[in-house]
């Protein structure tokens, strides 16, 4: 037993990604087509070129939902669904049906049309049941991290402002210097400490957008990679972590760190052979569906020290000049949060970047050689939790 | 002997100022205020509540054998509510539950049938009194639950020793079944008829019981019709001085409740050998007496109805309305929850009514909501907890927003995310104590969806 992961044996030759926004008039169809088509282009395939597809959605059933706007001729489509880790999970399905010699060429497509429901917010539906499940919003629940951060390390509150404030105009100065992003401008700290309430001390700018989004990756043999792109990207490492809920019901848990995350990220260290995260990673991609999220993720990676990371967000480390520049295509914070989706935008930013693609204005100031990118679905206590390194060299 | 074990009166946490409906309405209100029912309460909600103290009060008590639940306003018709109440008390399943519904004189009734009969009988009852803004009903109206066990044997605190009823057709107050208010013919005409009914139930029950007026110690007066039930107390030869205050000042006429509800409070401030009389004036007059025991000398209630009436907050005269649907107020934003599954339900009735986790087979703490690994049953529905953190959510669906959610550690182990009710945000702060209480979530197709919340504790007095 255990979990020996693919390291070098799968890589993307072409990722895709749609704008991200309130697409009143694009539907599902249309943001899955564009994903697709922007993908296959750039290396000269056809859908029906592909073997097999994966595909993450939140709210669609079955792989009907891709097949048919595809117009698919005779396709394997699955689709999935792990929270709001869904776009990751189609990567991982696609890394590893490539991986295990079942097809040549498999896509991984993320979409999520959330804007048709009529009401703010990421639709939550759940299947019939006896009526005791929790009815609290995320933002609700992740509002608890920062005092309970705060109390533990004994940071005062004004400093936890101004570090979660950091991480709202950080991601913001990274999504305004992106052309695909939500929201494409720069948002300052009076702005993001003056905005109204959504739950606990958390603002609107502390929580990420709402948008409809596509994506999509194509994935083949490591060896097959030279055939399609000279700049492919070759997968390091993928882990998942589904929680116990555990965390819910233990009075040992204190809302200062995702275990899943950990469980989840030592795992993907070891499947690539990472010892010094900071030192090693030219960037990360990580999930801040609310700033104490993005705060609690540092310690989590491995890219602060535990209590740290607070001090470490004042101090510019994960800026887009900083030692490990964070999110540098703006995060869910600039993009929203297409649930099927954002797994593979975040894909997307790791591919312009590790190919010296990305806009200059967001390039990143080291020549490193590996991302990472960090997807979680659920709640503190009760998560799933993916991480995918990332590289442009073997070995 | 057969007669009362114990006693019980839920009073809810929120408080209507009457000086404020005038400013809203343009007439009605008064002084001093009445409770009101939360959003989150029925009177199945508030007939539990009550039932749960007057069974805590007599730990020693046989167990009910039936549970029947007198409202007005029951929360459903065609299905039985008793059956809620019963769940929640996680009484067996060989225990008969029934309701007694239509008017405040069924509450009287079922006491009155229940000391007639055998066996041990947990006598509930509940109401929610209001009018049309501006209205008498509304203004002296008070929302509560009662219980009273009934049975047998030496821990009877009050003997029941003489009963009498008259009854007449005439038509006073009235409501067709689903409306939002009751009417009232000319005030003077009910009072012709109840004054006669109730002096011929008295003097017939006290002649049953072998008693003069004077003898009886406390008397308790309670009609919805205020100005018969005033006018009567000074008619039966019972000193002014024993009449049992019918808390009009600060609970207000809580209708099926209140005559649980003032016989609770008359137990909870006698001694030994006291003769109580109950007179209820409702489409008729029925009246029961009671002479108090030895053993209430050590009978402890587990919450008086002075400790409740004591507490409570303040609601808005607007709240108010827009919790009694006179008044609609802008929805929250966000979709409404689907009904409650009934099988769903059906297969976590412990949990979801009773508030029963299950032991873990490793730690023995209480799993909550129970896993399919859990063991014996650990009842939670008594455990008071603490609050470790606790957040405001202003998105979330709810109908009275916005929603103040806590994780508690209860003691002696268990976590759980849970609601808050009751409570104001200010009140809410790592290391406050709360207990549980049963309420309804929401109600979607008309199916009301129970669960349980956490309240600040009520320490016992």
């Amino acid at each position: 037993m255990g979990s020996h992961g693919i390291r070098d044996r799968v890589a993307i030759i072409s990722v895709g990604c749609t704008p991200f926004g309130e697409h009143w008039d694009l539907s599902a169809d249309d943001l899955m087509v564009q994903a697709v088509n922007e993908t296959l282009a750039p290396v000269g395939l056809t859908k029906q070129d592909i073997d097999a597809y994966w595909l993450g959605t939140a709210q669609r059933s079955c792989g009907i939902t891709l097949a048919k706007p595809l117009e698919l001729e005779g396709k394997p489509v699955s689709r999935v669904e792990n929270f709001c880790a869904t776009g990751s999970e189609a990567l991982r399905q696609a890394s590893y049906a490539v991986a295990s010699g079942a097809y040549d060429i498999a896509m991984a497509v993320g979409v999520e049309k959330v804007k048709d429901a009529g009401y703010q917010g990421l639709p939550a539906t759940q299947p019939p049941n006896d009526g005791t499940v929790r009815n609290l919003t995320a933002a609700a629940m992740y509002s608890m991290i920062a005092p309970a951060y705060a109390k533990k390390y004994g940071v005062g509150e004004s400093e936890i402002r101004d570090a979660l404030s950091h991480v709202a105009t950080k991601n913001h100065y990274n999504g305004a210097r992106n052309p695909l992003a939500q929201f494409k401008r720069e948002v300052s700290k009076e702005q993001v400490e003056k905005a109204p309430k959504m739950a606990g001390t958390l603002g609107v700018f502390d929580c990420a957008g709402v948008a409809d989004g596509g994506a999509a990756a194509i994935v083949v043999r490591a060896e097959d990679a030279a055939q399609y792109t000279d700049k492919p990207l070759y997968i390091k490492a993928l882990s998942l972590v589904a929680g116990n809920g555990s965390g819910l019901q233990d009075p040992n848990y204190d809302y200062t760190t995702f275990p899943e995350v950990v469980d989840s990220c030592e795992d993907a260290y070891a499947q690539a052979g990472i010892t010094d995260p900071r030192g090693q990673l030219a960037m990360a991609e990580v999930h801040d569906c609310f700033t104490p999220t993005e705060m609690v993720l540092m310690e989590d990676l491995g890219f602060a020290e535990r209590g740290t990371a607070w001090k470490e967000i004042l101090a510019g480390t994960y800026d887009l000049g900083g030692e490990l520049p964070v999110n540098p295509d703006g995060g869910l914070k600039s993009f929203g949060h297409p649930v099927g989706a954002s797994g593979l935008r975040m894909i997307f930013e790791c591919w312009l970047q590790l190919r010296g693609e990305a806009p200059e204005q967001r390039r990143l100031g080291n020549d490193r050689k590996l991302a990472l990118t960090h997807n979680l679905g659920g709640y503190p206590g009760e998560m799933v939790s993916f991480v995918s390194i990332l590289g442009s060299e073997l070995g | 002997m057969r007669g009362i074990l114990s006693a019980g009166a839920y009073v809810p946490h929120f408080r209507l100022d009457r000086s404020t409906i005038a400013a809203v309405a343009g007439s009605g209100g008064g002084r001093g205020t009445r409770t009101v029912a939360s959003f989150d309460e029925d009177t199945t909600t508030m007939g539990f509540e009550a039932a749960r103290l007057a069974l805590r009060s007599a730990p020693g008590a046989p167990a009910p054998d039936a549970l029947w639940f007198s409202t007005v306003t029951p929360a459903y018709v065609d299905k039985t509510n008793a059956t809620t109440i019963h769940a929640a008390l996680r009484l067996d399943d060989d225990v008969a539950a029934f309701d007694f519904g239509g008017s405040q004189r069924s509450a009287a009734g079922a006491l009155r049938s229940a000391l007639a009969g055998s066996g041990t009988t947990l006598v509930v009852a509940a109401d929610i009194r209001t009018g049309l803004p501006g209205s008498g009903d509304e203004a002296t109206g008070g929302d509560a639950g009662s219980a009273l066990l009934v049975g047998d044997g030496d821990s009877v605190i009050a003997e029941c020793i003489g009963a009498a009823s008259a009854t007449e057709e005439f038509v006073d107050r009235w409501r067709s079944p689903g409306a939002e208010r009751s009417k009232l013919w000319e005030e003077r005409f009910g009072e012709t008829r109840y004054l006669p009914l109730g002096e011929r139930a008295f003097q017939a029950a006290l002649k049953s019981a072998e008693l003069s007026p004077e003898q009886v110690d406390r008397l308790i007066v309670t009609s919805l019709h205020g100005r018969a039930a005033n006018a009567i107390a000074n008619r039966l030869g019972v000193p002014t001085e024993n009449l049992v205050d019918n808390r009009a000042a600060t609970i207000g006429n809580t209708g099926a409740a209140h005559p649980g509800l003032l016989l609770t409070a008359a137990l909870e401030s006698t001694g030994p050998g006291k003769v109580i009389a109950l007179l209820v004036l409702a489409d008729g007059a029925d009246v029961l007496l009671f002479r108090t025991t030895e053993a209430i000398g050590s009978y402890r209630p587990a919450r008086t109805i002075d400790d409740q009436a004591a507490g409570g907050g303040p609601v808005a005269y607007g709240k108010f309305l827009s919790w009694r649907k006179m008044l609609t107020v802008e929805p929250p934003r966000r979709p409404e929850p689907n009904r409650p599954s009934s099988s769903a339900a059906g297969r976590a009735l412990d949990w979801k009514y009773g508030f029963v986790g299950r032991a873990d087979p490793d730690s023995g703490a209480p799993q909550m909501p129970p896993l399919p690994s859990g063991s014996d049953a650990v009842p939670m529905a008594d455990v008071p907890g603490t609050i470790v953190t606790y957040t405001v959510d202003h998105l979330v669906y709810s109908e009275s927003p916005p929603v103040i959610f806590a994780i508690v550690d209860f003691d002696g182990g268990g976590r759980l995310p849970i609601e808050m009710t009751d409570v104001a945000e200010a009140d809410v702060a790592a290391g406050v104590r709360v207990e549980m209480t049963f309420r309804k979530l929401f109600t979607s197709d008309d199916i009301h969806n129970y669960f349980w919340k956490a309240r600040l504790l009520k320490e016992a007095s």
